[in-house]
């Protein structure tokens, strides 16, 4: 199908200027480690085993809004929209390409942080891990929507966290829950709910967002 | 110069409609109820709080249902009557925040309680909705802001039912400090006074949407005479 | 191919076009002039299909696959190379013989040397030359054209010149430009704005 063949040229394409330019995904690994060491600072000493499980979210969550708002910057910029626009592509496919690009650096970023974080704090389990790639889903597919509005209005990075936090809390209680509780089951199924509802309200609605 | 009567019922009416329905809840939640059992006078801001928090669900939901005739069919006038619609909500929404506050206090002596999952989501639809005057106001008047706001009015209602069935399964490992409370037993005069207010709010809030709507075509209006 | 009547456009308060008649038939070229500011942009974005008209009609009637739109900007990625760039865009458009074609048009326009470096470093008048590589890839119907000669050469210009020549007998033009006595000779219609 045409439209899978796009959405590869696409995501193609942004894993190619992430390569040549090498800043984000650098960045994204620092940032993360470095607000593991805060954490550590930041817990007093009888906090619980919990606590850190549940910052690690946070972490997460702050370490890809980096990230996302680095998303649409060249095409924004160098107005490289518009020639995406024209093309006869579904107008969604550039939200999936990019989506699935900054899934992959996400992912990227995380391979090294879960590991650091059982470094410093304790161990990361089956379903903690599991959590985290159905939230990277959700995570990605809706901060990549914003990301494309956020880019195009004057605030800029100073809306992207506005727009996406309070749509991330739903994420954080799966991705907590699921990381704590002893039969994570039904956060898990709750991940799984938010990523179809919104990645297909993204789906739909994207060409709205680059048209008039 | 007159502005185009676009709506069946006059404003006027509604204006009046809203006073007196005001003035008959206010009566009947402040006179003629019954004291509740347990909490005794204070409880009364509940059936303001409830219906208020109603009253703000369904104007996001108008908000959003205003912002799907704009992407749908292109109907130039829903961009504007979905802002109104949302900021109506948002208004409403803080006086959830503000009433259960202040029932929170008087009932149970904190101004705040993670327990009360009415008031979690409420916060929760209160930073989203803050956002979205955010948004508006850092894009030029336009179809492109148009768009983005119809769109993320969607995200928004979108996000009602998710935030609400996150808030109940994050009860498991908050554990917030819950407070037992006795659900008012529906009968007569408390169903009546329930009634009544929630009536009176939705009139109240539908007549504001219409006179700030007509404040804000009206300056629209003066604004595209002056630059054609 | 186009026409447009009472075509107007405004960006909240600001009004942009306004009035605005077009007939551009099939094979000819129409050429659009006027002063800064007078919405020559603007137009050409709406008949190109990136904006739509507040007031007015418009029939445009080729699909979007056949419009090839040359804008102010060169629409390419500064961080990849033309070969890349042109890549993207002939796998976005499915072009057929998409390699030969590619090097058929970095060459004819002078790239070929510098295909494999980043855009970045290209002159603006070699970026110009990337960016009617772009608009020509796909082999479009309509071409739609935001002042072309800007920043160009004169060996660029004369390029342009044999280019614009060569495909006006059997596509549609629609070009706005400063400077209009230099395709006056191939203008079928005139569209002045105030």
């Amino acid at each position: 199908m045409t439209y899978f063949a796009d959405v590869r040229a696409l995501a193609r394409k942004d894993m190619l200027l992430e390569l040549r330019a090498r800043d984000t995904l650098p960045a994204m690994l620092l940032f993360v480690v470095a607000t593991f060491a805060v954490f550590h600072f930041a817990l007093p000493e009888r906090s619980s085993h919990l606590a850190a499980s549940g910052l690690l979210w946070v972490a997460i969550l702050f370490t890809a809004l980096l990230g996302l708002g680095r998303a649409f910057v060249p095409e924004r910029e160098q107005h490289v929209l518009d020639g995406l626009v024209l093309a006869p592509c579904d107008r969604s496919a550039i939200w999936l390409g990019k989506g699935i690009a900054t899934l992959a650096f996400l992912g990227a970023a995380e391979l090294v942080a879960l590991p650091v974080f059982a470094l410093f704090f304790h161990g990361v389990d089956a379903a903690t891990i599991g959590a985290v790639a159905l939230a990277d889903v959700g995570i990605c597919a809706v901060g990549t929507f914003l990301g494309a509005m956020a880019v195009a209005t004057r605030a800029r990075d100073l809306l992207l966290p506005l727009l996406f936090l309070p749509l991330a809390i739903p994420i954080v209680v799966g991705g907590v829950g699921a990381s704590v509780v002893s039969s994570p089951g039904r956060y898990l199924g709750f991940l799984v709910l938010y990523d179809t509802l919104f990645a297909l309200l993204c789906w739909a609605t994207f060409e709205y967002v680059v048209t008039e | 110069m007159t502005v185009p009567r676009l709506y069946r019922v006059p404003l006027p009416a509604l204006a009046a409609a809203s006073l007196v329905l005001v003035t008959t809840a206010l009566a009947l939640v402040f006179f003629v109820a019954p004291n509740d059992a347990d909490q005794g006078f204070s409880q009364r801001i509940f059936y303001f709080h409830v219906s208020v928090a109603f009253t703000a669900y369904a104007c996001f939901a108008g908000g959003a249902w205003k912002a799907l005739l704009h992407l749908w069919k292109r109907d130039p006038r829903a961009d504007l009557e979905s802002y109104v619609a949302i900021h109506q909500g948002l208004i409403f929404g803080s006086l959830v925040l503000v009433t259960g506050s202040i029932w929170a206090k008087i009932s149970w002596g904190h101004w705040w309680l993670w327990s009360e999952d009415q008031l979690v989501l409420f916060l929760v639809l209160f930073l989203f909705y803050a956002a979205y005057f955010m948004l508006r106001f850092s894009v030029d008047p336009g179809p492109q802001r148009a768009n983005f706001s119809a769109v993320y009015a969607l995200f928004g209602i979108v996000l009602v039912p998710v935030s609400f069935l996150a808030i109940r399964i994050a009860k498991s490992f908050i554990h917030p400090i819950v407070f037992t409370r006795h659900g008012p037993n529906f009968g007569g005069w408390i169903l009546a006074a329930y009634c009544v207010s929630q009536a009176a709010l939705l009139v109240l809030a539908y007549t504001l949407y219409r006179i700030e709507l007509s404040g804000k075509r009206i300056d629209l209006r003066l604004r595209e005479l002056r630059t054609a | 191919m186009i026409r447009a009547r009472k075509l107007g456009k405004r960006f909240g308060e600001k009004r942009v076009l306004r009035g605005v008649d077009l007939d551009l038939e099939q094979g000819g070229f129409a050429v659009v002039t006027g002063p800064n500011g007078s919405g020559k942009t603007t137009l050409l974005r709406i008949c190109a299909g990136l904006a739509l008209p507040s007031e007015g009609e418009l029939e445009v009637d080729v699909p979007r696959a056949a419009v090839g739109y040359l804008a102010h900007e060169p629409l390419v990625y500064r961080e990849l190379s033309a070969l890349e760039n042109l890549e993207l865009y002939g796998r976005l458009y499915h072009v057929p013989e998409r390699r030969e074609r590619t090097g058929m048009l970095l060459e004819r326009f002078g790239l070929w040397d510098v295909r494999h470096e980043r855009v970045a470093s290209y002159s603006r008048g070699m970026t110009q030359r990337l960016a009617l590589c772009r608009v020509l890839l796909h082999d479009p119907q309509l071409l739609v054209l935001d002042e072309p000669y800007t920043a160009l050469d004169t060996a660029g210009a004369e390029l342009l010149d044999a280019q614009l020549a060569e495909l006006h007998r059997e596509r549609t033009l629609l070009v706005a430009t400063h400077d209009p006595d230099r395709v006056a000779p191939l203008a079928t219609t005139r569209l002045a704005l105030a």
